[in-house]
């Protein structure tokens, strides 16, 4: 019995996967170059993937493959062009007080563990309860072999309404930060880092300014006078982004 | 000119179309196998970001253009909203997609496609959207600062 367990095929693959993970986040703490920290983010999120697969969680896996190594990796790239290639090493004694915290809350969990239930345990809430009516009920009322569509779709409809509209907030929420055209050239940021500077006044600055300066006029005069000027602004920068390109 | 990228822009050619294939596949086979509008989405997106990552952010912005962003969204949200609301009309409760057809089981089928197109929209534009916004933030980098 116990021997048999042991040498389950699966429960090797699953121990290697984790012992994979475990090496890369500490290869990912001790090191310095966030070139190479973003990659081995995506390697991270790409293992645990693969292991979402072994445990059967296949619809997990594949939005870990895509959003973790493909999507999320793209955007610290784009936001490490933006700061330092490489990280400053922090001192001993600041390092104290988060090693404290990781402990207690790592001891913690190792505590937890006693509560939950043993992996394919039939009497688990997961394999009481909810999920056993919609694996039964799903085949009777919607007809489709994938239990998981049916639950996020139908079932928890709702749910994955929030979810979308989560989403789109997200987006509508970087839309009005940031704009699709990003800095429009405004801004420069040298590779080496930490060089992000606005070479002529930013919109948000020069606004305060003129609005600081006219402050007796009328309100309209302060919103579309220093808007019309950034435009031109802005225009301009374009014009010489393009003539230095 | 020598171009230095020129296995990759080719190989990347070949593969953005099959990557958006993979896409549409994942979406409408969500029923029956792993998949839905969520990871379709990323990976159509991700194909996306892949064309702008080997030919330019200006390529990528002609090919798929800032403008589908705003409206891709918006719709993706009215979609599945809109499901909701007809199905209300039909009679049923909000997301109760029984009513949309004679039979409850089609009907829950169609409201499932509906809903994931609509999640497909939304997701697929946003990680558009965040991955525009990010990358135009700064100029393009010299092949030695890497």
């Amino acid at each position: 019995m116990l021997l048999s367990y042991v040498v389950s095929p699966t429960i090797i693959l699953d121990v290697a996967l984790m012992a994979i993970l475990i090496i890369v986040a500490f290869s990912i703490v001790r090191m310095r170059s966030l070139f190479a920290i973003v990659m081995l983010q995506g390697v991270y999120s790409l293992v645990s993937a693969a292991w979402f697969v072994s445990l059967d969680a296949v619809d997990v896996a594949f939005t870990e493959a895509a959003v973790g190594a493909g999507v999320s990796t793209v955007l610290m790239l784009a936001a490490m062009l933006l700061a330092n290639r490489k990280s400053d090493p922090v001192p001993i004694s600041k390092q104290i007080a988060p090693l404290l915290v990781v402990l207690i809350a790592g001891l913690a969990m190792f505590y937890a563990i006693g509560d939950m239930p043993a992996y394919g345990d039939v009497n688990s809430p997961a394999n009481t309860g909810v999920g056993m009516d919609y694996i039964e009920r799903t085949t009777k009322e919607i007809h489709i072999p994938n239990v998981v569509t049916a639950v996020l779709a139908s079932y928890r409809g709702y749910d994955t309404f929030g979810e979308a509209v989560v989403i789109f907030s997200a987006g509508l929420g970087v839309l009005l930060l940031l704009g699709l055209n990003g800095n429009a050239g405004r801004w420069t940021a040298r590779p080496t880092g930490r060089q992000i500077y606005p070479p002529i006044a930013p919109s948000a600055n020069s606004r305060l300014i003129a609005s600081r300066d006219n402050i007796k006029l009328s309100k309209g005069s302060i919103i579309e006078k220093p808007s019309s000027v950034n435009l031109r602004k802005s225009k301009n920068n374009r014009l010489k982004d393009k003539g230095n390109n | 000119m020598h171009d230095p990228h020129v296995i990759l822009k080719v190989i990347s050619k070949f593969l953005v179309p099959f990557i958006a294939l993979f896409a549409f596949y994942v979406q409408f086979h969500g029923d029956f196998g792993p998949g839905g509008g969520f990871q379709a989405g990323v990976i159509l997106a991700a194909a996306v970001i892949l064309y702008a990552l080997i030919f330019g952010l200006d390529a990528a912005k002609k090919a798929f253009p800032p403008s589908w962003i705003r409206i891709g969204m918006s719709l993706g949200v009215l979609l599945y909203g809109g499901t909701g609301v007809l199905t209300w009309i039909l009679g049923g409760d909000f997301l109760s997609y029984g009513v949309l057809a004679h039979d409850p089981t089609h009907g829950q089928h169609y409201g499932i496609i509906a809903v994931e197109l609509g999640v497909l929209c939304s997701v697929t534009t946003v990680m558009i959207a965040i991955f525009y916004a990010f990358g135009s933030r700064q100029p393009e980098v010299n092949e030695d600062n890497w």
